[in-house]
């Protein structure tokens, strides 16, 4: 039982995680009309930083500030030099440039942190467990990373149900015009939320540091996640983008957990594990595929 | 993306220029081996080779994306699936085997490229049902998903190499021919190249194919005429899956290997470059996008192990700065003219 | 009165708060021409929109010849014999005017899974298409890609791939709208030729045009039909003239 418990709380972390890179993508789409596949760089630039700093100055705050600064920037100069000429193109122009993006970025990575993978330490204060029932120990630093991914998830329900921000992005893309009859720099507007969008995925970065390997290619494989989270959801919904992200982390997780051992009982170990993994990580597609079937806008379709 | 380069094909009957074009195409391609050998280049029949193979699988790409409109980001899955056909049946075939206790394995040809377009097709009609029921920036997101679960899925298939892939130790075999030879395997590949560009050619200006294009101009257009749009589009994804198919078999046979790295979804982004490259929506245009990208890539791997950083920014500008790839620049360079 | 070609009962339409078809009662006679004349913002397209099947009504019936048709999606209620044209141009802009046409004379025919054989080169498709657009008096025109056109060639275009669809009943969103003096009076000139051939749904701001073509009248107001009449009718309906034509938006 303690176990299962484990690795729901496992999945939410997770679903967290996943969660401030489809919060973003979700912003970026939703406003500007922009698929952008190089965020997943982003969060890679995030992770890369903040190791970096970590390891040449011990801190954690500089490791932390150095991670959503270079993220954010990287995202704001991205905007500005490639993103805003592709607003008018079609998806598959920004498809292309994006990728083009990616490929830039994961050769500049290993040109200057080598293919090896960096393995950064949880920082000490941080290093511990508690016990949240009897017999269920947790460790802090993941405790503390569901807690910033639902501080995020507070805050950015508050900025875009109570603030003019919020007004605007809800007005959207489909209103563009409207928005620029406000009298409101569109440009700086959305480089502004390009920023805060880079900004969640550096976040998520740096925080998945100490849990996964830093390593060229981390982006992609999480970004390919947030898409299957993004269309169960719903396209340009965060709401949709938050509950799509905790089902997607649980059921993954849950699935890797117990599947190979399930699988077990009917057949040899290593094949069952091999299996299983390969099935696991199907799973949540599968799940996709299910949602496609019953509800093609996804879960809960932004209000368009 | 390139509205003259459409246009292009619609054009009802090809000027003789484009039909010197085309003649002075299928002689230099058929005289290329033995033009390289003379020059004591060899080494660049397998080039010329994976050019084709390559062409094969951008311009049945280019079917669903360029024509339909369709923006698929998964057509890795295809590639991969018709590379695991022939490797498959290949094992299969050296175990005397049989696939799921029912198929017997193979190394003919004539048997492993038809089925490897069969399970293409089967494939693309499976996904293209599900992708199909969303459109824009959905159905980028979900062809590139279902193509992960099955990169996924052969990583975790440890009988057929896993993670490592599983080498095939002898090309198939047709009507006797060495197919080890280079130039042999060249010809067999310029073959089913022209068979492909020959069938695309007449699909596209087939009433199927007139539809097509028209859904993709206008899917409100084509409802009020009564057309629902769902079929056909998903029957040219199910040809584009099949071409594709064929496309990996070919690859399998080529590098005498396969592995989940040709399902990649990286190989999937590499289809569209030389779509876009080439020209979305041109017939030819894949064949000189491919060219275009597998030259590129080796010129730049001889130089730096870091070649990516020079391909991201060529892609970049391309993508920025021209309309309609290769084919559109020539165009107003002033080449082909005639045609507008 | 014989069984209506188009029968409407208490169709309702909800935009949220806004009601933009408010229980719509219409009948549509074979042959007639049923003019549908509202004020700006009357939901006179939203309600052409449903009745081709683009937009779900929330409640109420649509038949057509008897038989209902809501259930049915766009492509299918052409084929029992619906079109309509399009206030805001629907064309295909890289074909030509041609192959614009020949699509819906293809679409009629039913057989587009045909792979092979040249659709440019179909006598067949052609020849029909090329019929169509002389009887448009675009034939001169044929081979222009219609992002060339002149939006009255564009209009006319409309008209043209409706009328190849060869319907039973034609919806005419605005069809001069946006047309000059003499593109509109040939507008008018070929509709009251297919008088009595194709039964005609016109809904038009031109008033003239209307009163010279119109059978019979529908005015509809705050999505809901106010009176129903000949043009006679409508013209001395006190309720029309305060609603409506008082307004001077004629």
């Amino acid at each position: 039982m303690t176990l299962v418990l484990e690795q729901l709380l496992n999945g939410l972390q997770f679903g967290v995680m996943l969660f401030l890179l489809a919060a973003g993508l979700t912003l970026i789409f939703g406003i500007m009309g922009v698929i952008n596949l190089a965020h997943g760089s982003l969060y890679m630039v995030g992770a890369y930083a903040a190791a970096f700093a970590a390891a040449q100055t011990g801190s954690v705050i500089i490791a932390i500030l150095a991670g959503l600064a270079a993220a954010a920037l990287v995202g704001m100069a991205m905007e500005l030099f490639v993103l805003r000429r592709l607003y008018a193109r079609d998806h598959l122009d920004q498809v292309l440039a994006t990728f083009a993006l990616i490929l830039i970025f994961n050769q500049s990575v290993t040109l200057l942190f080598g293919r090896q993978p960096l393995f950064v330490s949880v920082p000490p204060a941080l290093n511990g467990s508690v016990e949240l029932l009897p017999g269920l120990t947790y460790p802090i630093y993941r405790l503390i990373i569901i807690a910033v991914g639902l501080l995020v998830a507070l805050g950015l329900y508050l900025l875009i149900n109570r603030t003019r921000i919020g007004m605007l992005v809800r007005a959207g893309a489909t209103h563009r015009e409207m928005v620029r009859a406000l009298g409101v720099d569109i440009r700086l507007l959305y480089t502004a939320v390009f920023g805060l969008g880079a900004l969640l995925a550096g976040l998520a970065g740096l925080m998945a540091g100490p849990i996964l390997a830093v390593q060229v290619g981390m982006g992609e494989q999480i970004l390919i996640m947030t898409f299957v989270v993004v269309v169960i959801g719903g396209v340009g919904s965060i709401r949709g983008a938050f509950f799509g992200a905790l089902l997607v982390g649980l059921v993954d997780t849950v699935l890797r957990a117990f599947l190979p051992g399930l699988l077990r009982q009917v057949m040899t170990g290593s094949e069952a594990d091999a299996l299983g993994a390969g099935l696991a990580s199907m799973g949540i597609y599968m799940l996709m595929a299910v949602v496609l079937l019953v509800r093609p806008k996804g879960l809960f379709p932004a209000n368009v | 993306m390139s509205e003259d380069a459409i246009t292009h094909t619609g054009s009802p009957a090809p000027s003789t220029g484009r039909a010197l074009m085309l003649l002075a195409l299928a002689v230099g391609l058929i005289a290329l081996p033995f033009l390289v050998q003379a020059l004591g280049q060899p080494a660049l029949v397998p080039l010329a080779t994976r050019v084709l193979i390559y062409a094969i699988a951008a311009a049945s790409l280019n079917l669903a994306l360029g024509f339909g409109g369709m923006v698929s980001f998964g057509h890795a899955a295809f590639f991969g699936v018709g590379g695991y056909v022939v490797g498959i049946l290949y094992r299969t075939y050296v175990d005397d085997g049989l696939f799921l206790g029912l198929i017997p394995g193979t190394s003919q040809l004539l048997i492993t490229l038809p089925a490897a377009i069969l399970i293409g097709g089967l494939l693309a009609l499976t996904i293209g049902a599900l992708c199909l029921r969303t459109s824009g920036v959905q159905f980028i997101m979900i062809t590139l998903a279902f193509a992960q679960m099955l990169f996924f899925l052969f990583v975790s298939l440890k009988a057929y190499g896993g993670d490592d892939g599983m080498t095939i130790r002898r090309r198939n075999e047709l009507f006797g021919l060495n197919t080890r030879d280079d130039i042999t395997f060249y010809f067999i590949c310029l073959t089913v190249a022209a068979l492909v560009f020959l069938a695309l050619w007449r699909i596209i200006g087939s009433r199927f194919g007139m539809v097509l294009a028209g859904i993709r101009q206008n899917e409100r257009r084509m409802a009020a005429i009564g057309i629902a749009p769902y079929r056909y589009k998903l029957a040219a994804f199910v040809i584009s899956g099949m071409g594709t198919g064929l496309a990996g078999a070919l690859m399998a046979n080529y590098l005498r290997f396969v592995s989940p790295d040709m399902l990649h979804w990286t190989k999937s982004g590499e289809l569209m470059i030389m779509v876009i490259l080439g020209g979305v929506g041109t017939l030819l245009g894949p064949l000189f996008g491919a060219a275009a990208l597998v030259i590129l890539e080796t010129v730049l791997t001889s130089w730096t192990e870091h070649w990516q950083l020079i391909l991201g920014p060529i892609l970049l500008l391309v993508v920025l700065f021209t309309q309609g790839g290769l084919n559109g620049l020539f165009n107003r360079l002033g080449i082909g003219r005639s045609e507008r | 009165m014989s069984q209506p070609l188009l029968s409407v009962r208490g169709l309702c339409k909800r935009f949220g708060g806004l009601i933009a078809t408010d229980s719509v009662d219409l009948d549509v006679v074979e042959g007639e021409i049923h003019a549908l004349i509202g004020p700006n913002g009357a939901g006179k397209t939203t309600l052409l929109t449903q009745l081709f099947g683009e937009l779900s009504h929330d409640a109420g019936e649509i038949r057509l010849d008897g038989e209902p048709i809501d259930t049915l999606a766009t492509p299918q209620r052409v084929r029992r014999g619906l079109a309509r044209t399009f206030q805001i141009n629907q064309l295909l802009p890289d074909f030509s005017m041609l192959d614009n046409v020949a699509l819906a004379v293809q679409a009629r025919q039913g057989h587009s899974f045909r792979f092979f054989a040249d659709a440019r080169r179909d006598k067949g498709l052609r020849q029909r298409a090329r019929e169509h657009l002389t009887a448009a008096g675009l034939a001169h025109r044929a081979e222009v890609k219609v992002a060339d056109l002149s939006h009255g060639e564009q209009k006319q275009l409309e008209f043209a791939i409706a009328l190849a669809c060869e319907p039973r009943l034609l919806l005419l969103d605005e069809p001069m709208a946006g047309l000059g003096h003499a593109e509109s009076e040939q507008m008018v000139a070929m509709l009251s030729g297919l008088k009595g051939r194709v039964t005609m749904l016109l809904v038009e701001h031109d008033m003239d045009a209307v009163f010279a073509l119109a059978d019979r009248i529908s005015v509809l107001v705050y999505g809901r039909i106010i009176a129903t009449g000949t043009a006679q009718e409508i013209r001395d309906n006190a309720d029309v003239r305060t609603a409506y034509l008082g307004e001077g938006d004629a």
